[in-house]
């Protein structure tokens, strides 16, 4: 396709060489068209309005006026900007041009800001934690006895770590039946009920985190009595996790081809065999996806735990008896204590919490690649 | 199906077999099993959360009959004198909730349009999931980094803002901005701030509706915009945004929704106070969750109810929010179901 400009024979075949007496701007030159151009004139005007924008600002900003202050530097700098870009494209181009080129600009800069933002908290995150993380007894060692203003070689987040694997992990083997149940009943089993049982379910992911918390500590707590342990933080985290997962569940289950049921079905297998041969294997990778990202939610909840679970500063295993610390209350309290090493220390935990929550997130996108690449 | 073999031209048919099979035969057990456990846990979990709404409701009652109307108007929260009301909370949570989508809807708005429009093919995918790892990032990281990063350098801007703007009420604080010294504990703690950090968590929920959204714009209009000589602009504003309204509406409205119930971030940030105000820049507000997370510790059984009432009333308010966004961005989706 692409080398039709340099041979002979054009799109019919015939020889279009100027000897031939066919005049040469007959060849047809199949390359596509590039859709997105860049000329001089569009790179120029923008690398020099924003150089231009930069000096004018600095001069006025800084030099005449006398304000400080990076945040309002560079609002100045990017409106500078957009007005110069503005004017020397007008001098060339049509209103719409420059109407399309102040757009681009604008979408750019709100799409870096975005991603500033989110760097910044990602890297200031990990940046704040590694002082806490170079130290292994950080990892090894619970606060008991450990004071907050004791040195960072002394104390650690075992007990915070093995709480929320606790907590997290009685919420899954509850939380995911159910969620699951929940979408193959709504998806697969016709009749009324289904819709009512969505609606519920739709309107139940909205309940703020805050209220499940408070739900099972009313209920558990204050009503029977249970202590506070990790086992309400448990009950609180599964009612929040599971409108969750029954929901994206149900998307997920959604979206599975409905010839490929009917296929199964009409093979002659019963419908139990259709939904567990046929429906939830080709749903799989998007159902573990719905999974991991609950469970990403949930580590990092810190609201309901907080209601329920109490803040132990020794390692408890037990999610049934006594207080049970986790990762996002050992940085609250660590945080809200106001001391700098305690509030260290609350960095090395965040800084733990969001590589978990980075891994499992890794993990999706693997699974997410995997079912692209089965298709 | 018969292989009919060339010896027997007429095959034997018994004529007492020719009954027509039954169209529909019914479930076979193993089916009827299936179908009534799924049915059993849909029941159980249908049981199980509109319990839990039931519950709300119920318990919400005492605290209505006890106080009566008071309960909305009232602004202070002092349980011991038996006066409390959550005029002052609802303000709260709203103010919070509106700032965070005023600064999240421009830029949820813009990035979703670059990853659809602007990006290039090959970053699209990494792009899609950056911003699901943006939705991914627990709420007190973002609470962190409000606290210690974003506001030493914000309240320079709410200062600016009370300089030049202070004559609007919502601008206003009560500290002279262009003292040599000035008031810096004036500015922080502020509901600016708390919407702020509420903000970095709406701006993935809607970035992401509104993507899906723009990705669904039908091609043959958006090529149509081109052929007729449109810019990238054009085509966006008369093929994408018209085709997406209900998408960015609703998408906008569900991060509404996670803005009333955010707790964390707020309770980090914001330095409790129970006066009727607007001035958002000021340092004290207080949001319905933060005020169950900081007062449920030691409330006796009222107090709980009371607390209870509030979250109810609350929930309510997301649910209303949610059901919004659910029917606007329903409204922009084709199809229950895919074919092959």
């Amino acid at each position: 396709m692409a080398t039709t400009d340099t041979a002979p024979p054009s799109a019919d075949g015939t020889p279009t060489s100027p000897a031939d007496g066919r005049p040469s701007v007959l060849v047809v030159d199949d390359r596509p068209r590039a859709l997105s151009t860049r000329t001089l004139d569009d790179s120029a005007s923008l690398v020099g309005s924003a150089l231009g924008a930069l000096a004018l600002v600095w001069l006025v900003y800084s030099q005449i006026l006398g304000w400080d202050g990076v945040l309002g530097f560079l609002i100045l700098w990017y409106l500078a900007m957009l007005g110069l870009y503005a004017g020397v494209t007008a001098l060339a181009n049509p209103r719409t041009v420059v109407i399309d080129r102040l757009a681009m600009a604008w979408v750019y800069a709100g799409a870096i800001v975005v991603g500033f933002a989110l760097a910044t908290t990602l890297v200031y995150t990990l940046w704040q934690g590694v002082e806490a993380l170079r130290h292994w007894n950080f990892y090894r060692h619970d606060m008991a006895g450990v004071g907050p203003i004791d040195p960072l070689t002394q104390g650690g987040v075992l007990h915070a770590m093995v709480g929320s694997f606790i907590e997290v992990g009685i919420a899954v083997v509850i939380a995911l039946p159910l969620g699951i149940g929940t979408a193959v009943y709504i998806t697969e089993v016709p009749g009324r009920g289904g819709r009512w049982v969505r609606t519920v379910v739709e309107a139940m992911t909205a309940l703020p985190d805050i209220l499940a918390g408070l739900f099972i500590y009313v209920t558990l707590i204050i009503g029977l009595g249970v202590q506070r342990s990790g086992f309400a933080a448990a009950m609180a985290l599964t009612v929040m996790m599971t409108p969750i997962i029954a929901r994206s569940a149900e998307v997920q289950l959604r979206v599975v081809p409905g010839g490929l049921r009917e296929a199964g079905l009409a093979l002659g297998a019963s419908q139990w065999r259709t939904v567990r041969n046929v429906v939830l294997p080709t749903a799989k990778a998007g159902l573990a996806t719905a999974l991991i990202l609950g469970v990403a939610r949930a580590v990092g909840e810190t609201a309901p735990v907080l209601i329920t679970s109490g803040a132990s500063t020794f390692l408890n295993a037990n999610p049934f008896q006594n207080p049970m610390n986790s990762l996002p209350l050992f940085i609250l309290f660590a945080v809200r204590s106001g001391q700098p090493i305690d509030i260290a220390r609350g960095f090395g935990a965040a800084a733990i919490l969001l590589v978990l929550v980075l891994v499992l997130f890794v993990m999706t996108r693997f699974l997410a690649r995997d079912r692209v690449g089965k298709r | 199906m018969t292989l009919a073999p060339a010896l027997a031209p007429t095959p034997a048919v018994e004529p007492d077999d020719d009954q027509p099979r039954d169209i529909d035969p019914g479930l076979s057990p193993a089916d009827r099993l299936f179908q009534h456990s799924a049915r059993a846990i849909g029941l159980t979990v249908l049981a199980i959360f509109g319990s839990i709404g039931i519950f709300l409701g119920y318990q919400a009652i005492p605290t209505f009959r006890h106080y009566g109307w008071s309960f909305f108007t009232e602004n202070e929260w002092q349980p011991q004198l038996d006066k409390l009301g959550i005029s002052a909370v609802i303000l709260g949570t709203v103010e919070v909730a509106l700032i965070a989508i005023v600064v999240s809807f421009p830029l949820a708005l813009l990035t979703a349009l670059f990853i659809s429009e602007y990006s290039p093919a090959r970053l699209k995918s990494g792009l899609v999931s950056l911003v699901d790892l943006m939705a991914a990032v627990p709420s007190i990281v973002y609470g962190l980094w409000a606290f210690f990063l974003l506001q030493p350098r914000a309240i320079y801007v709410s200062r600016w803002l009370n300089q030049h703007l202070g004559f609007l009420p919502i601008f206003k604080v009560d500290a002279d901005p262009n003292a040599a010294a000035w008031q810096q504990s004036s500015y922080t703690s502020s509901a600016f701030i708390a919407g702020l950090a509420v903000s970095m968590m709406t701006i993935p929920l809607a970035a992401a509706v509104m993507r899906s959204v723009f990705a669904q714009a039908p091609l043959g209009e958006r090529e149509a915009a081109f052929a007729l000589g449109a810019t990238r602009w054009g085509m966006i504003r008369s093929v994408v945004i018209p085709f997406s309204q209900g998408g960015i509406i609703g998408g906008s409205m569900l991060a509404l929704g996670r803005a009333l119930g955010e707790t964390i971030a707020v309770l980090l940030i914001i330095s409790p106070a129970f006066d009727l105000k607007i001035r958002m820049l000021e340092v004290g507000t207080i949001t319905t969750s933060s005020l169950i997370a900081g007062l449920f510790g030691d409330a006796t059984s009222a107090q709980l109810s009371a607390l209870l009432t509030a979250g109810f009333v609350l929930f309510c308010m997301t649910l209303a929010v949610n059901t919004f966004a659910a029917v606007f961005v329903n409204r922009s989706r084709s199809g229950t179901a895919t074919e092959i």
